[in-house]
């Protein structure tokens, strides 16, 4: 069967299979101006995320009826919503939000995916089989539809949200643990440390998991991307923090009555999401660039 | 001879072998999915809906839920393969019917995205592919914008710029040609960024090759050797995708159809998460599924149309 789940390690993603699929091109390399905003954006997000009153002053919640659907102007850097809070100050508090699912989906994904990688490669034939056929089988299913079925079962939620990204992105990074595995214990110091005597457990976790860290690192950067995407998709869908959460994706939804009044309700939650993403994107090209350059 | 056509014999088994595999996971996915969820099965069902005890004793028959859970699965498994994808008790029909009435938008929409989306690319693609370097990095940086912004919010803003501020395009459920302009844009939108960058770049090294070489030196014009020589083996990599596409415009329906009040799939979908009408959303996972295997039955029969080469090999 001819798929994008042959062609790239993780099906689902738009970026990483764009650039698997052709195996021999690279990438377009981004200046290095690019890549140092990018760096610097995210710096910016993450201090956002972290201490959000160092960077907007005032408060996410703060509604004034009086203020309410101010255009952008002096008073209100990105104007107010239909309850009169600064949007502004919704974007820097919504940052921790709006990260968390992706993260989240991505750290569970990357540690379910290395421990089925690794039941697949090191277990045996039959276990390698039965793995990676569940995980054809969940490369092979519409990814979105696969999340909202998961969240029919256990309702809306953050933690539940990052339960769903997490179930359709894992096999990704199995397969490609899997496939680093294969490689790694048939190299020369796995072979000398076995004949060294080394238990298997402590193989794995001083020379396999180490050497198949690089690239499945690389992945997770780009795949963080993707995954906030799907965050935001599902909280736009009212699926995933509920309101009044600063939450970008949930701040468009919340905004949705009042897009033909309020362009700016419609365009700087959204304009957060991309950038933040775009920017992801940029630096995980360039940490990718990195690595292969160091290894062929 | 027996060599080549047992290899091929081998091929077909495979690929009927992965078909199945895929549905049957389809369909193992939802069971569970159903026995996962707490509370009783009958009541999951059933969901938010209220129905009468008769109804009830009937779903504890239909599924055979007073029996062990492998006869359960067995039950299960055999309605799914007679083509009963079960009952929504909100929407008071069956699943197949609801599905049925909602597929024909949605796939006007995928369909349209989907032609959409190759044509635009591979325009873009043979314009821009060995031309100035301007030209190229413009493209890149719009490309990588293009994968990273999420369909929904192309939606909304198509939605609040062509429809809202310049009224172009009616704002919901607009009937007709007009209506569909916008969601296929957005539907339409990142597949054709992610493809553009494909396809330049099989494109760049089809160029390469000794018979675009040839052509050059018989004196034909750079767009007559892009045309006629170098697009077939562009189109390679996009119809590989075609099925992981097809999934991903799926899975953007949800979003897209809601921002543009449209009927579909998407809506339906929707409505059965937030009502938890598991049986609906159990029904579209199968629906999709057999999709996938469909379409990706058609794009290995495509892949012969294309590469003349692929048929004697296999």
């Amino acid at each position: 069967m001819t798929s994008a789940a042959d062609a790239s390690p993780l099906g689902g993603a738009p970026v990483t299979t764009a650039v698997i699929a052709i195996g021999t091109g690279r990438p377009r390399r981004i200046p290095r101006p690019g890549v140092w905003a990018a760096a610097l954006f995210l710096a910016l997000v993450a201090l956002a995320a972290v201490a959000p009153g160092l960077v907007a002053s005032g408060t996410p919640d703060a509604a004034d009826a009086a203020d309410a659907l101010q255009a952008p102007g002096a008073a209100h850097l990105l104007g107010t919503d239909a309850n009169g809070r600064d949007l502004f100050a919704r974007i820097v508090f919504g940052a921790a939000p709006s990260l968390l699912s992706g993260l989240g989906a991505t750290a569970v994904a990357v540690t379910a995916g290395t421990a089925l990688g690794l039941l697949a490669a090191l277990g045996g034939r039959v276990l390698d089989q039965v793995v990676m056929r569940l995980v054809e089988v969940l490369l092979a299913l519409p990814t979105l539809l696969l999340a909202l079925l998961v969240i029919t079962v256990t309702g809306p939620g953050t933690a539940n949200v990052i339960l769903a990204i997490a179930l359709y992105t894992a096999p990704g990074y199995a397969r490609l643990v899997r496939a680093q595995t294969m490689v790694i214990r048939r190299t020369g110091y796995v072979e000398a440390a076995t004949s060294l005597g080394l238990t298997r457990g402590r193989i794995i976790a001083r020379h396999v998991l180490p050497n198949a860290f690089a690239p499945l690192l690389v992945l997770a950067t780009i795949e963080v991307g993707t995954a906030l995407v799907a965050a935001a998709s599902l909280s736009y869908l009212g699926l995933g923090p509920q309101p009044p959460a600063p939450e970008w994706g949930a701040m468009l939804s919340g905004g949705r009555d009042y897009f033909s009044v309020a362009w700016w309700i419609a365009v700087f939650p959204g304009v957060a999401i991309t950038l933040t993403v775009l920017s992801i994107t940029v630096v995980g090209r360039h940490l990718r660039r990195l690595v292969e350059g160091r290894t062929s | 001879m027996s060599g080549p056509r047992r290899r091929t014999g081998r091929l077909v088994l495979t690929r009927v072998g992965t078909s199945v595999l895929v549905l049957w996971g389809a369909v193992t996915v939802s069971f569970t999915a159903l026995h996962l969820t707490p509370g009783n099965v009958a009541d999951v069902l059933i969901g938010s809906s209220t129905v009468t005890p008769e109804v009830r004793a009937q779903i504890i028959a239909d599924y055979g839920l007073d029996r062990p859970l492998l006869t359960q699965y067995a039950t299960y498994l055999g309605r799914v393969l007679r083509g009963d994808l079960g009952q929504s008790y909100q929407l008071h029909e069956s699943v197949a019917a609801a599905i049925g009435a909602q597929l024909g938008a949605s796939v006007q929409l995928t369909l349209s995205a989907l032609v959409l989306a190759v044509v635009a690319s591979t325009t873009l693609a043979l314009l821009t592919a060995r031309r100035a370097r301007w030209i190229r990095g413009l493209s890149s940086g719009l490309e990588l914008v293009g994968v990273s912004i999420p369909t929904f919010w192309t939606a909304i803003l198509l939605l609040t710029v062509f429809s809202f501020q310049l009224g172009w395009f009616p704002a919901a459920g607009g009937e007709g040609f007009a209506g569909l302009v916008l969601p296929v844009i957005a539907v339409a939108l990142p597949v054709t960024t992610m493809l553009t960058q494909m396809m330049r770049e099989s494109l760049e090294l089809v160029l390469d090759e000794p018979f675009v070489l040839t052509a050059r030196a018989r004196g034909m014009p750079d767009l007559g050797v892009r045309l006629r020589h170098a697009l077939r083996h562009t189109l390679v990599p996009a119809v590989t995708l075609i099925g992981w596409i097809v999934g991903l415009l799926l899975g953007s329906m949800v979003p897209v159809e809601q921002i543009f009040s449209r009927q579909g799939i998407g809506q339906l979908t929707l409505g059965a998460v937030t009502g938890k009408d598991l049986p609906v959303v159990m029904g579209v996972v199968l629906v999709t599924a057999v999709l996938y295997v469909v379409v990706n039955i058609l794009v290995d029969l495509l892949y012969l149309v294309i590469d003349p080469r692929l048929r004697g090999a296999r």
